[in-house]
């Protein structure tokens, strides 16, 4: 985990490190919690390198500050309630002569007042939250950066992901490769089913569908190889449908683009229609983006959905036992 | 002849679901030969099977959910040990399987679990503590209970015959679309879902009606007790919410089966629509499960400390509250789909903004205690356990609330840990505070209380061992629902998961265990006046169990506890009141036309499925007819003498004149 959240380190930095997008959100928060109780978890928390705990990007940083302080501040109700639950139980067992037994109490005003404002206040505080972050963080928001942004378009299909890189005119399937620092604006769509596309060290996952394009802006700080993966069920081959992030200095970025774009393979219309079939273990490879349009094409379904499972169509089988072909290099 | 129906759709090469479909009709055909044999059919068929009286039907759903959470139960075993040992290898389920086993897990815990259960204790409770003899239409009654058991057979035939859906517990377009789910496992869903759902409204209309129109003289609303509320809200919302189930599901089988485009994305449909329709139906639901629960909790945790509720108004403000916003957070299940921030900010806020009331009702079982004297009983064990495990579901619930903490949550298994948290630990965990608490009620005699304490130690242990680690992998980026994965992380914790799922195991069997125990040694564990625990609302002021109509008099309700200031009464008094005077009781005539309506819908059902028409025509035709001869019939009622009211009665009246006698000589 990054060196800035450690337990002896003050609130302000933690809150710094926010950066650009949660810069409001960190205002908002500076304000109401307490800070000892968020610093102690984060200690706790840092021990282990959890995905989602240790992003590599500005908007993942931000989702962990929102998470971890939202935590924080329900505990500190949650961990009382707690413990008065296991006390009152305790001591007003049957036996215990010292416990005052009211046998007919049954309200208080004042109590009552305190139970509904106690998570009144709560739940308006962390409302605050959850209103400016959804804000802040929303995956359609532009990334700030000196470099210019990336362009790139996800089609997931049975069962892998295709990158489409249209500015460099190239395609990489089953792996995601990033230049460190530059902020990227992904639109998604699908080849049939939903999936989610998801890379956990980067931030907010988006969902992909067919005939609708979505978008997503994340950017990659340091290097590093990212699991990505789909969230969102998409049928027999759904466990497959994990793919390599690679996030790359600027030098190894243009490297890997020149030799993509020297690629012998080129993905065009027809070379996609195959690719949409149902297929499982899809090596990571790339290929010369021959079509400019190919992602609005399937966006717009001038190319049909991928076909799904091949036996039975168009008359429902009795068992549809899909004939996924294992593709090879 | 038989539309797709052949022999191949007998999975003749999967041995799992065969060995299982085998032995559960091996059991199924041994329960049925000794029925038969041993001249129990007459019996079974008139006191049970035709029955419409609600403790007979609401001891039935609750059978059946026990029943069902094995089928359940059995899945979740296959998916914990399909996950620990698929790391890096395929396991022992290929995926076309494993997603059919987590599909049936969540259909069947849902929709045959827990919704029947909490059915079933609704269906015992509410009348006796509105003390009423019977609900609103009793023969509605029957007809709702047996429509869920064809639900539920048709979702297990699914088993042998053809295959389930392999889609997830909901349906989700395109995957469930006839192009890409062309077998029948979607249609089993469908129409199991269509059929039962359409049982589950007739109850919410049935209790609905009940709890508003049939109230005991002098029971006015702020007199009813806490669990007879949560009722009430939970069957406002089935009235509310079910239709859109039973709407959505005829839209998909439009289009798979006459080539509709409401969910294709092509064609102008649109998949989205169906995402947010079914959770228009799914949210409510998930407080349909869990408002039943919490009025179980009030009445537990009120008499096992011996108080009345702590602030009664202020529960039912807060019941209502959750009844109303139930409806105002469907969107937040799908914050991932590219809506704007707005909208997912007014979402995400509504969905906390249930934590407000939800947080109310732990304070004020909380100061219940406070001051009363705790008696650690099973039934209190199960509450307390509650407590302590749901504060913690409902936090990570707010969590996810949060739109930029859902971007990373999303269909994580930290979602599946914090669902399975407020389901197995506010759901269940109520369920099985009320059966331990109602049964003496239901059949005179209480449950052993070690046994049912070790499940309960089991099932709290062996939930946290379960679902702690899904939190933790859930933040790791680990996505539901995968076959299989190589990330070598999450592997430890999967197999400290299938720990926890074996010690649900042991919970489970100490829950077998503890109901043969206490059938074995009922008479000791017998209760002759019918309040076990010193209860304090109605339905522990009758026999255990009641007699068919419930109360000999009707009741006459004077304030928030009326069967306690009764009894404080007699025990200053050192007296029961006097008998009263006994008149003739009218009980419905009982009937078979639930049953008969079920056969005939099951038959539907099953013909839809496999595309055979003449079945599902004759089907339509039965049950139609099961109807108008329904409709027609001329006895509806049966009438019980009062010297026969009286003759019950006084058994029971001698019985707690005795009870009276022995606490003054022990004081």
């Amino acid at each position: 985990m990054s060196g800035v959240w450690t337990g002896d380190q003050t609130g302000e930095a933690s809150l710094r490190i926010n950066g650009d997008v949660g810069d409001r959100v960190g205002d908002f928060l500076r304000y109401g919690r307490r800070i000892a109780v968020s610093s102690v978890l984060v200690a706790i928390l840092s021990g282990c390198s959890l995905r989602v705990l240790d992003p590599a990007g500005p908007v993942g940083m931000a989702q962990r500050t929102i998470l971890l302080n939202a935590l924080a501040i329900m505990l500190c109700i949650v961990v009382p309630t707690m413990l008065a639950t296991l006390a009152f139980v305790w001591w007003f067992r049957p036996g215990n002569a010292r416990a005052e037994r009211r046998p007919d109490w049954s309200f208080s005003g004042r109590i009552e007042i305190v139970t509904w404002s106690v998570p009144l206040m709560t739940i308006a505080f962390l409302g605050g939250i959850a209103w400016i972050g959804s804000h802040e963080l929303d995956p359609a928001n532009p990334l700030p950066g000196e470099k210019k942004t990336l362009e790139i378009q996800v089609v997931s299909l049975d069962w892998k992901w295709l990158f489409l890189y249209p500015e460099q005119k190239v395609a990489s399937l089953n792996q995601l490769v990033l230049p460190v620092g530059t902020p990227v604006h992904f639109r998604l769509t699908s080849a049939s089913v939903w999936n989610a596309f998801f890379v956990p060290q980067l931030g907010s996952m988006i969902y992909a569908m067919n005939g609708m394009a979505t978008q997503l802006n994340l950017r990659a700080d340091r290097e590093g190889s990212f699991l990505g993966l789909s969230a969102h069920l998409s049928g027999d081959g759904f466990a497959e449908m994990h793919f390599e992030t690679r996030a790359v200095s600027e030098a190894a970025f243009a490297e890997w683009l020149k030799g993509a774009q020297a690629s012998k393979q080129a993905i065009d219309t027809a070379a996609y229609e195959t690719l949409s079939h149902q297929t499982l273990d899809n090596p990571a490879r790339t290929f010369r983006l021959a079509d400019d349009d190919l992602f609005a094409k399937i966006v717009g379904q001038a190319i049909p959905p991928g076909p799904g499972p091949a036996t039975g169509q168009p008359d429902p089988s009795v068992k549809p036992t899909s004939t996924i072909s294992k593709q090879g290099t | 002849m038989l539309g797709k129906l052949s022999l191949a759709a007998i999975p003749l090469d999967q041995p799992i679901p065969l060995a299982a479909g085998a032995l559960v009709g091996v059991v199924l055909l041994c329960i049925l030969g000794w029925i038969v044999l041993a001249g129990h059919l007459p019996y079974v068929w008139r006191e049970w099977i035709t029955s419409v009286d609600h403790k007979r039907i609401g001891i039935m759903y609750v059978i059946f959910a026990l029943v069902m959470l094995l089928r359940g139960f059995t899945d979740a075993m296959m998916m914990r040990s399909q996950q620990a040992l698929a790391f890096d290898a395929p396991g022992y389920l290929p995926p076309e399987h494993y997603n059919q086993i987590f599909s049936a897990h969540g259909t069947i815990m849902i929709f045959f679990v827990a919704m029947p259960f909490m059915i079933g204790l609704m269906n015992f409770v509410l009348p006796l503590q509105l003390g009423v003899r019977d609900v609103a239409f009793p023969t509605l009654n029957s007809v709702s209970f047996w429509l869920t058991c064809t639900g539920a057979l048709l979702v297990n035939m699914s088993l042998v015959i053809g295959e389930f859906q392999r889609t997830g517990w909901l349906p989700y377009p395109p995957l469930s679309e006839i192009t890409y789910s062309p077998g029948v496992g979607v249609d089993y869903w469908l129409w199991a879902l269509s059929i039962s759902g359409v049982g589950t409204l007739m109850t919410g209309v049935n209790f609905v009606t009940t709890i508003l129109k049939m109230r005991a003289p002098g029971m006015s609303y702020l007199r009813m007790p806490m669990f007879c509320w949560t009722a009430l809200a939970t069957n406002l919302l089935i009235v509310a919410a079910f239709p859109i189930l039973t709407a959505v599901s005829a839209m998909l089988i439009l289009d798979r089966y006459l080539g509709f485009q409401f969910f294709t994305d092509t064609a102008g449909g649109n998949s989205m629509l169906f995402m947010s329709l079914i959770w228009a139906w799914g949210h409510p639901e998930v407080y349909i499960l869990i408002l039943p629960a919490f009025g179980i909790f009030s009445e537990v945790v009120s008499t096992f400390s011996g108080k009345p509720l702590f602030g009664y108004r202020s529960m039912v403000l807060a019941t209502m509250a959750i009844c109303m916003l139930a409806f105002m957070v469907w969107l937040h299940h799908f914050f991932t789909m590219g809506a704007g921030a707005d909208v997912n900010g007014v979402f995400g806020i509504m969905s906390m903004v249930i934590a407000v009331p939800t947080g109310v009702k732990i304070f004020n079982w909380l100061f219940t205690m406070y001051g009363g004297s705790v008696r650690m009983s099973a039934a209190m064990l199960w509450s307390i356990g509650f407590m302590l495990t749901f504060v913690i579901g409902g936090m990570t619930g707010v969590l996810l609330a949060i739109p930029p903490v859902d971007f990373v949550m999303h269909n994580s298994t930290f979602l599946v840990a914090h669902f399975h948290n407020v389901i197995i630990g506010g759901v269940l965990f109520g369920a099985f505070a009320g059966y331990t608490y109602w049964f003496p009620k239901a059949f005179g005699f209480r449950l052993h209380e070690g046994w049912g304490k070790a499940a309960f130690w089991c099932w709290q242990i062996g939930f946290w061992l379960a679902f702690g680690p899904l939190y933790v992998t859930g933040l790791d980026g680990m996505t539901r629902r995968l076959q299989h994965y190589d990330v070598a992380e999450w592997r430890p914790w999967l197999l400290v998961a299938l720990l926890g799922a074996i010690t649900i195991l042991a919970g489970i069997a100490c829950q077998v265990v503890q109901l043969v125990v206490s059938i074995r040694h009922r008479d000791a564990l017998r209760d002759m006046t019918g309040d076990p625990w010193d209860g304090r609302s109605l339905e522990w002021s009758t026999a255990s169990p009641p007699p068919t109509f419930n109360f000999a008099v009707l009741p006459d309700v004077h304030g928030e506890e009326p069967y306690w200031s009764v009894k404080e009464r007699a025990r200053g008094q050192h007296t029961l009141p006097a008998a009263p005077h006994y008149e003739a009781i009218e009980v419905p005539h009982n009937s078979p036309t639930g049953f008969v309506c079920a056969f005939f819908a099951t038959l539907i059902g099953f013909a839809m499925i496999w595309h055979i028409w003449w079945m599902a025509i004759t089907g339509l035709v039965g049950a139609y007819a099961t109807f108008v001869v329904f409709a027609w019939r001329d006895r509806t009622e049966d009438e019980i003498p009062a010297a026969r009211v009286a003759e019950i009665d006084a058994a029971n009246r001698r019985a707690r004149n005795e009870a009276l006698r022995e606490m003054e000589y022990a004081s």
